[in-house]
């Protein structure tokens, strides 16, 4: 448990001077998940290829407080183990003194798809390290391309609105759920937009002895297409709308964190970006409903597996 | 921002950067078109806008807000937008 | 004490490793490398390494993960072949320009299609760009000095360069030898304790590893890394003397067997130099001026050496265990081209043993012959000749 008071009494690990776009989501993350870890000590950020570590790395410039290694795109999970391990391996010796968190940040595009294979093998080998996904929906660096976390019928550069096409033609990848099936101590969802449930699921992330995994949505106000002061909103609007429903998954036993009083409608959080401009219109109508049927029935999974 | 190229010998091995957080020298404070204003009178202090701020420009001192950085504050206006006080209001720069 | 014992490349190779004793291992097995990181196994199940032996889920995660522990200031290693080298290509490169001294025996074979498991030299050739020293050993004994000596070259405050050491696929990986295995802590004494020039486990200097470059500086990082790897043109000799005076083996950039007075040589990679010198003994002792020049240093290329060595025969044979598709010749044959720019000898390029295809001593023999002939005729052309290809 933390307050903002005591939140903000602690140090900035990543400091202001990145570029990242103004009213970007995932910084507001970071500098929440970089609290949380060094609660325990030295922090080492392992980042994949993209936003968060293309602008905040620009050489000769480093926005980042704490040992920060960015290898490839598809590998961060990879290149952590081998922190972890060599860490392990030192300190059995002597060779390095003090505690170090090890956590590994990559965007959806860096693990839902091309690094799935390397975040599966460290989960497996139950690696003493936390994992972020910082989920904005996209490969959002190279310019809004689809990724399979984009929302079904979502617009993104290479699955278009057209004359034919609507958008994504497929329901966003479980990838919490796939990470819950690797039956890791600790796995969560979560949202910038309610900060203090995540930083409390921070905090156990990096408590437990092993892997632990966060997916936090972070929007994106330029491939979300919305006005840069509306990020937070978007958030939260994606929470209660259960959309991206909060839950943890502690040792197996699932179980929601944030139910909202009144769950809105899609359209809600729909009709506030652009990416879903299309969705409003009368003979685009049976895509929206699709959608909304979607949301339901994942929420009601997720409530019926939920204590 | 005009600053010395370094020669190849000048330059840490390995594309490393040594100096930890030296981005703090880029003033993104430049990018702004809005910037963030600061009504004290109608503040609570509850450090809404210090936590979601994206560059961490808003300073806080012993628990209070104190105003901003405006050496790197981009002016997104989340800080205003989430305010739930109106105690800051974005105007143009 | 050092001990002569009967085993294969691999193995050797494994002995090497657990005398080295790394702190972080990464291992995905891969044919003909596997039965090295299972010996290697056996040794930290029976404790007699303290290395952390990481079980990862492809070559690709197991060079990721070995540049993350040496970037956290641990002596990490991994092995591997062809398509699993194919795989880490990424890596690999990573590896180099962030000036990781990474150690990793290669057992060559050649690459995917055909998959074929058996020995060339394509995958290690396709890395030669990477920024990697490049070793290669003749015999099991090769391997597992070479496996020893890549930790001092790497680690070297000057070179600070990853080492692939190479061993041919089933021809050493899985042949059996004599290998004496050395004292292991007179290895440990030779590799001495890492120093890593950087870390990111350093809570009072934290470093950011991997920046993005835009085009004003990644000249410049570039150019910085030719000074590491062209450092090794001196360390790598530096250490094979040093290796020489304590152990009595001692290794340079590249071996000459027989060239006093040869008006034609073969300069050869791996295996194939060893049989070579039974050939080249055979063929002197018949009064017949040839001489080898074997590589052991592919990178960096030892140009100088070889421009020295082969400057006063009258032919050359390159003998090349790989293609380099839409080249002029063979990889080894291009680069010997290379360091004879401005001298004239013919050089004529054998193309031989791919996918595990047997080079025989009498073929050793007619190349020399026909090299003896240019050396008469002083015609190279055709410039590049495939042995034992049915048409």
């Amino acid at each position: 448990m933390a307050t903002l008071k005591e939140l903000s009494r602690m140090p900035e690990l990543l400091s202001p001077g990145h570029r990242l776009c103004p009213g970007c989501g995932a910084p507001i993350l970071v500098r929440l998940v970089l609290r949380a870890a060094s609660e325990h000590g030295g922090v080492v950020a392992g980042v994949a290829t993209g936003c968060l570590e293309v602008s905040t790395s620009i050489f000769p410039y480093t926005a980042w407080r704490c040992s920060f290694i960015h290898n490839a795109f598809e590998n961060v999970a990879a290149t952590i183990s081998g922190v972890e391990t060599a860490y392990k391996a030192l300190k059995a010796k002597g060779k390095v003194e003090g505690n170090f968190k090890f956590v590994a940040f990559g965007g959806d595009g860096g693990t839902y798809d091309i690094g799935l294979q390397a975040l599966s093998g460290a989960l497996e080998r139950g690696h003493d390290m936390v994992y972020i996904c910082y989920d904005n929906e996209a490969y959002m660096n190279t310019g809004i391309q689809r990724s399979s976390s984009t929302p079904f019928a979502a617009h993104t550069t290479t699955c278009p609105v057209g004359k034919v096409r609507k958008g994504k033609t497929e329901f966003p990848k479980d990838l919490t759920g796939i990470v819950a099936a690797h039956r890791i101590p600790y796995v969560a969802q979560a949202s910038i937009s309610h900060w203090n449930d995540l930083y409390r699921k921070l905090q156990k992330a990096f408590s437990v002895e092993g892997p632990a995994f966060l997916n936090v949505l972070t929007p994106c106000t330029r491939g979300w297409r919305f006005p840069s002061d509306e990020t937070v909103e978007m958030a939260r609007l994606a929470v209660e709308t259960c959309f991206w429903p909060l839950y943890e998954v502690e040792d197996g036993r699932w179980k929601v964190t944030f139910k909202p009083r009144q769950k809105k409608p899609l359209e809600e959080w729909v009709k506030r970006q652009g990416r879903f401009r299309h969705l409003l219109q009368p003979e685009n109508r049976h895509l929206l409903e699709q959608a909304q049927a979607e949301v339901d029935k994942r929420w009601e999974e997720l409530l019926a597996r939920s204590e | 921002m005009s600053e010395e190229l370094k020669g190849y010998r000048e330059l840490p091995i390995g594309g490393l950067i040594v100096e930890p957080g030296n981005a703090v020298t880029y003033r993104t404070g430049t990018w702004r078109t809005f910037r963030p204003v600061w009504h004290e009178d109608k503040c609570i202090h509850c450090l809404f806008c210090w936590v979601y701020c994206p560059d961490a420009a808003v300073q806080v001192k012993d628990g209070k807000m104190t105003g901003f950085d405006y050496e790197h504050c981009k002016g997104c206006g989340i800080c205003a937008h989430e305010c739930p006080r109106d105690a800051i209001t974005m105007e143009k720069e | 004490m050092a001990e002569r014992m009967a085993l294969t490349g691999n193995e050797a190779v494994a002995y090497a490793m657990m005398q080295i004793n790394p702190d972080v291992v990464a291992a995905y097995p891969i044919t003909p490398q596997t039965a090295l990181m299972q010996k290697f196994a056996d040794f930290v199940a029976d404790g007699e390494v303290d290395t952390e032996l990481v079980l990862v889920e492809s070559e690709h995660s197991a060079m990721s993960a070995v540049v993350g522990a040496a970037a956290a200031g641990a002596r990490a290693m991994t092995a591997t072949a062809a398509n699993g080298l194919a795989l880490m290509w990424e890596i690999l490169y990573i590896a180099a320009s962030t000036r990781l001294p990474i150690v990793m025996p290669v057992v060559n074979r050649a690459l995917s299609a055909p998959i074929n498991i058996l020995c060339d030299h394509s995958d290690t050739m396709g890395a030669r760009d990477s920024g990697w020293i490049q070793l290669f050993s003749e015999n099991a004994q090769e391997a597992y000095d070479n496996t020893i000596q890549a930790v001092r070259i790497a680690e070297h405050r000057d070179v600070l360069t990853p080492v692939m050491v190479t061993l041919d696929g089933f021809i050493i990986s899985h042949g059996l030898e004599v290998v004496e295995v050395l004292d292991k802590e007179a290895v440990q004494d030779f590799v001495g304790e890492y120093e890593p020039a950087y870390t990111l486990l350093d809570p009072e200097h934290p470093i950011t590893f991997g920046p993005i470059d835009f085009s004003d500086y990644y000249m410049e990082h570039k150019r910085s890394q030719v000074d590491g790897i062209e450092a090794a043109r001196r360390v790598i000799p530096e250490v094979g003397r040093e290796f020489g005076e304590r152990f009595g083996r001692r290794y340079g950039m590249i071996e000459e067997y027989g060239t006093d007075g040869a008006e034609a040589l073969l300069v050869a990679l791996g295996s194939t130099a060893g049989s070579a010198k039974a050939v080249v003994d055979d063929m002197r002792e018949r009064g017949l001026p040839v001489g080898l020049v074997k590589i052991r240093a592919f990178r960096p290329f030892p140009y100088e050496e070889l421009r020295e060595a082969l400057g006063k025969a009258r032919a050359v044979a390159v003998m090349d265990r790989s293609i380099s598709f839409g080249a002029q010749a063979g990889p080894l044959a291009v680069e010997v081209r290379s360091a004879l720019y401005g001298l004239s000898p013919p050089v004529r390029d054998y193309i031989y043993g791919l996918g595990g295809r047997n080079i025989t001593l009498e073929e050793i023999g007619d190349i020399l012959q026909e090299a003896l002939e240019m050396a008469k005729t002083e015609e190279a052309e055709p410039l590049v000749k495939y042995v034992s290809v049915r048409e």
